[in-house]
């Protein structure tokens, strides 16, 4: 089915031209306009901060809101490994095109051309933007930046802050905000949540947001709504965003009009430490640099497998030869470095068939003893030590290993408990990102005029699988060098419209519908937790809509996921009242959300027949265990419209390759 | 193990608060001392009383958010860690666990054991930034920056912005989380046109948000998880007093 | 605090040097000439003034951001584990700084004051130009604050003044006064050990190759060499 509001408005012309005119004729707003046109965004991380400030520096009025007790807290914090640019300082043969093409490739052939082209041609003023306001990107002696490459690239365009880039990139973005916060030209709210969009004449025209401290439901103005709030990983409950991340803005502007598209495309990153019990609240990410050195084996036989989980067995016990590197056996030709989708795919298959480790059964190893073993060699040889004992070479290589990843053994050690450098580390893959999200065009527009999506909370840039050290320049380009031009096609429609006073009835209808949904939550005074629902919501999704997914099992998830809709809004307990700084109520307002975006995963696994990047369907797979594209059938954007209540009406957004030729991925 | 649990209850900024104790039987060495909050407000609520309000948001050591003040000292006992990677097995089976908010007249208590700190947010609007707005900027490596610098600028630019310096600090002064910013941009060539104006804008602030003044006890580094240093003090001291005695008077 | 604090140190090591002629076995005329010098010689009695006010000064304005610092926090910790993250001494600086003024003040109140307005007997020293050798005894009061003249009869050089010396003497035999001397020798040597190297942090002087320096001679010279000089001081007479 082919929808009108489904234009996506690429520009017309070459590929490497489409921006370029785009920003030359796109109509502008004056300046004297731009004083009285007000502008909210939801969300402070690097989308949404950079935003912000932009739109601020430009002239708009900007309102910014936040659900943490500051901007600077918002999850784009937690990046570690880096931000990748088409800067070619390293002379390798880099460039906008590369970029564009390995973003394409690495999307498994799911994404936009027209956009992933735009966020290659912008990456470079990003680096020179963040420098420009002090962030300390690693570099070298003789003063120039410094460049990695990252997620099996060919080429290092990767810039990065020791393992916080993404901490750096967003307190650079942070105080930019703040600076036109002092200025008043930004007025801040955080602690607070959106709540409802408020649509007027089929346009965005202000949000309704409830002040966390106090409870008040407020009623803000505003001529464009920018959402900048996130992904949706927490719908797992077990994922390594942040505990407050949730979907909550992105599912009422879908409920008021906006598409959703592609929920199914979630990303599982393999390096994660395992869950160790039933109290566990996140996953922790080890960086992926550390697939660079370390090995990934399980035990050849189920017997030790079983042994090491009851306690009996250690696995430096495991001799050579019962061990198997299953990476390394499937992949010969990328081994432990195959992309993410694969290695976490091919950890979770081990551990189904019975050889995973830990107390759970749901951990592979991570060995880094043959990689001490080599740089202490390399190390004796450099210290000219012939003969050195088998001590020495370990205390050598141990010594380089910490050199180059000290702080994650560290922290791998601070959560576990365990010395990795004596003992194998634990890992198990986990949620980490989600290609999905609103719909939006070139312009970031919603299907809802005047609504836009940026970064992680629109579903653009990525396909069906993210290339590491992508996301942060995604959300910074959309920030800083997209919409900030692409707003001004629609708003120099608006300079007439003049601030919609709040107390219009469609502001009240909002705000009164927003009540209800609260006073509802509060008077179910059940017997379970919120937390319940939510763990349990989190193992239904990840069970049979995480790493790979089946017909079978996600039609029993769907009836799972209404069924438990149905007990969650007949027996949650929400203690507290709603006029309160009440936490329980905010994790129940956002899982009632999460409870509905389930079902719509599910849904989307189930219609895509076909296996694409973090998308595996069991039913499609080569002999090999490999994933099955369907290109004929399912080369298009899944944007789903909400019809009814829980009820969608699937439109799609064919995908046109006028640059690129789709090939099959390989890592043999 | 068996934890005894004595935790500050405030209904709002507005009333008096009180210690009130909880005793937990199955906490798991393996747990964090975030999730063993997580076990006693889930085990609070099937009691059908009101949960514990603390702020926590990434669990992973860097959104600054958590922000405990346990047996006397902000994120506990271990070095260099936040609440939220402090783990049970740094605990005995027994122990009874004193849990406290931050406290300082610049972060009034909102509820329980969660404060506000919008305060920081001002100081940085008063000049923790560079003044360069989106597409002024020259190519990057136009700027040569020494590795060392640059390095010495990341460790300053670490600072997550918990707090856990002005609540360590007995004078609950603010001075670690402003030296840090300070420090950073007079690091860096790119923060040195406005050097002065900011050390001056950012002190300024500090002072009217009602931060006590540094007395040097060195309380704040040995308990900041990320362990910055107290030369980002002496920095800021230096920038300061050369602000002071040359900046132009408006 | 910190300039004041330095200049204060500086006072410390002048007081000292001038006191250490109480060791000399002269009867006290050295002290008790350098007495006269230090209250009569105009650039000395222009930076006493100077002394008496930065005293004051840092005391005073210690004082007061003490308060301002407790108001920094209204509400205090139940439970404080000051030990875990600072020396006790950074955080005493108050009490200590105030158990200091306390000393002070009975400190001038015991010499400087009595020395200046009090009644304080006359002692005359005849030293033989030739030898050395010297006598001394008690003097009738004069005019002037000092005399000093070279009788060419005699070959002998007569020097009169006000004897401190025996006043000192004479205080410290009581063993309250030396207890609480040597009491303040330690608030002094326990202010100072963090006071020092806190005044250059506080005027921003932090340099890896320097800050052990600045520690060393916190610890060493004002921490234990000038306090523990000080506190000799009286205990040499109690035990003579």
């Amino acid at each position: 089915m082919t929808n009108s509001k489904l234009d996506a408005k690429i520009p017309e012309g070459s590929i490497d031209q489409k921006w370029t005119k785009y920003k030359s004729s796109v109509p502008l707003v004056n300046p004297a306009n731009k004083r009285s046109l007000e502008i909210i965004v939801v969300g402070t991380g690097l989308a949404g901060a950079s935003a912000a400030s932009t739109l601020a520096e430009m002239g708009y009025k900007v309102k910014a809101f936040c659900f943490q007790d500051s901007p600077r807290r918002a999850h784009s914090i937690a990046a570690q490994g880096g931000i990748n640019a088409a800067k070619n300082y390293q002379n390798d043969g880099d460039s906008v095109y590369r970029l564009f093409y390995d973003t394409i490739k690495g999307g498994d052939y799911r994404s936009r051309e027209g956009n992933v082209h735009r966020l290659a041609e912008v990456s470079s003023n990003i680096i020179d933007q963040c420098v420009a306001q002090g962030v300390p990107f690693a570099r070298e002696y003789g003063g120039l930046l410094s460049n990695r490459s990252f997620g099996g690239t060919q080429v290092q365009r990767t810039f990065y802050a020791a393992g916080q880039t993404g901490q750096q990139l967003l307190l650079g973005a942070y105080s930019s905000l703040q600076r036109q916060v002092g200025m008043g030209n930004v007025k801040l709210y955080a602690r607070h949540e959106m709540m409802d969009v408020v649509v007027i004449d089929g346009k965005a025209r202000g949000i309704i947001a409830r002040d966390l401290v106090s409870g008040k439901l407020e009623r803000h103005f505003g001529h464009a709504v920018v959402l900048a709030s996130g992904g949706y990983g927490n719908v797992f409950f077990l994922s390594t965003n942040a505990m407050g991340s949730n979907v909550t803005a992105a599912w009422k502007a879908h409920k008021k009009g906006a598409y959703f598209a592609n929920p199914c495309f979630t990303q599982i990153h393999p390096t994660c430490i395992p869950v160790s019990g039933d109290h566990q609240s996140k996953l922790t990410l080890m960086s992926e640099s550390l697939r660079n050195d370390g090995r990934i084996w399980v035990p050849a036989k189920q017997e030790d497998a079983a042994a090491v989980r009851a306690g009996q067995l250690k696995p430096n016990d495991i001799a050579e030869e019962n061990r198997d590197y299953y990476l390394e056996r499937r992949y010969p030709a990328f081994g432990n470095l195959v992309p993410r989708d694969v290695a976490s795919r091919a950890a979770k298959e081990r551990c189904d068939a019975g050889f995973g480790v830990n107390k759970t059964g749901q951990a592979v190893y991570l060995d880094y003893a043959s990689a001490i073993e080599r740089y202490g060699k390399i190390e004796a040889t450099k210290q000219n030590l012939t003969h050195p004992d088998k001590a020495t070479i370990t205390a050598l290589g141990k010594a380089v290993v910490k050199e180059k990843y000290g702080n994650l053994f560290d922290m791998y050690e601070q959560i576990t408990g365990v010395n990795p450098y004596n003992e194998p580390m634990q890992i198990y893959p986990a949620v980490h990102y989600t290609m999905g999200g609103l719909w939006v065009d070139y312009n970031l527009m919603t299907t809802v005029p005047g609504l836009y999506a940026i970064g992680e909370a629109n579903f653009s840039d990525h396909g069906a699988n993210r290339l590491g050290a992508s996301a942060l320049m995604q959300g910074l380009a959309d920030g800083y060098f997209v919409l900030p031009y692409t707003i001004g096609a629609y708003l120099s429609t608006e300079i007439r419209t003049k601030s919609i006073p709040t107390d219009h009835e469609a502001f009240a209808e909002a705000e009164n519908k927003v009540q209800q949904t609260i006073d509802t939550l509060i008077n179910i005074k059940g017997t379970k937790s919120v937390d319940y629902y939510h763990k349990r919501l989190g193992k239904i999704i990840w069970d049979q809509c995480g790493m790979a997914r089946n017909e079978a099992g996600l039609k029993a998830a769907i009836a799972e996921v209404q069924a438990l809709r149905a007990e969650f809004w007949s027996n949650v307990r929400v203690p507290g009242t709603a006029n309160e700084f009440n936490t329980e109520l905010e994790k129940a307002s956002r899982v009632a959300d999460f409870l509905e975006l389930g079902e719509l995963m599910c849904m989307d696994a189930l219609n895509r027949n076909e296996s694409c990047g973090g998308h595996f369907r069991e039913e499609f797979q080569t002999e090999e265990g490999e994933a099955q594209r369907d290109d004929a059938n399912y080369s298009y954007v899944a944007a789903w419209e909400l019809t009814g209540d829980n009820q969608w009406t699937l439109n799609k957004e064919e995908l046109k390759y006028e640059n690129i030729k789709i090939a099959a991925r390989s890592y043999k | 193990m068996k934890i005894t649990l004595k935790v500050w209850r405030q209904k709002n900024t507005n009333t008096s608060g009180q210690f009130e104790t909880y005793k937990l039987d199955h906490v798991s060495e393996d747990m964090s001392f975030l999730e063993m909050f997580d076990v006693l407000n889930e085990q609070l609520i099937n009691e059908g009383k009101e949960p514990v309000v603390f702020d926590h948001d990434c669990r992973e050591g860097i959104c600054g958010m958590c922000s405990m003040y346990i047996n006397g000292r902000p994120h506990g006992p271990k070095h260099g860690v936040t609440t939220c990677q402090l783990h049970m097995r740094s605990f005995k089976d027994g122990d009874i666990i004193v849990v406290e908010p931050w406290r300082a007249a610049a972060f009034p208590v909102l509820k329980d054991l969660s404060v506000d700190r919008s305060s920081f947010d001002r100081i940085m609007s008063a000049g923790g930034f560079v003044s360069v707005n989106a597409g002024n900027a020259q190519d990057a490596n136009n700027l040569p920056i020494g590795k060392e610098i640059a390095d010495e600028a990341f460790m300053s630019a670490a600072c997550i912005g918990c707090g856990a310096c002005v609540a360590a600090c007995k004078n609950a002064s603010a001075m670690l989380f402003v030296s840090a910013k300070v420090s950073q941009l007079a690091l860096l060539p790119q923060g040195q046109p406005e050097a002065k104006r900011r050390a001056i804008a950012m002190v300024n602030q500090m002072d009217a948000e009602g931060f006590g003044a540094c007395t040097n006890t060195g309380a704040c580094s040995a308990e900041c998880p990320k362990e910055i240093s107290l030369s980002n003090i002496a920095r800021l001291n230096r920038e300061y007093l050369s602000a002071s005695f040359t900046a132009q008077v408006d | 605090m910190a300039l004041t604090g330095l200049f204060l140190c500086t006072f410390l090591l002048v007081h000292l040097i001038g006191n250490l002629q109480l060791f000399k076995a002269d009867g006290g005329m050295a002290f008790n000439v350098y007495a006269v010098f230090m209250t009569t010689n105009p650039l000395i009695k222009f930076t006493s003034y100077g002394l008496y006010a930065i005293i004051i000064f840092h005391a005073f304005w210690g004082l007061y951001l003490v308060s301002e610092n407790k108001k920094a926090r209204p509400v205090a910790y139940a439970m404080v584990d000051g030990k875990a993250n600072s020396q006790w001494t950074s955080r005493w600086m108050g009490v200590l700084g105030t158990i200091i003024l306390a000393f002070i003040v009975m400190h001038m109140a015991g010499f400087w004051a009595k020395y200046k307005f009090g009644e304080v007997p006359y002692v005359q020293y005849e030293r033989n130009i030739v030898d050395g050798s010297m006598t001394y005894g008690p003097s009738a009061p004069i005019e002037s604050k000092k005399e000093q003249f070279v009788s060419a009869e005699t070959g002998m050089e007569y020097t009169i003044v006000k004897d401190l010396y025996t006043e000192v003497a004479v205080a410290f035999k009581e063993w309250w006064i030396v207890l609480l001397y040597v009491l303040a020798m330690a608030a002094v040597s326990f202010h100072l050990v963090h006071g020092f190297s806190s005044a250059f942090q506080t005027l921003g002087v932090h340099h890896s190759k320097y800050n052990g320096l600045i520690k060393f001679v916190g610890i060493w010279v004002f921490g234990i060499i000038v306090p523990i000089l000080f506190a000799a001081m009286p205990v040499y007479f109690f035990i003579q």
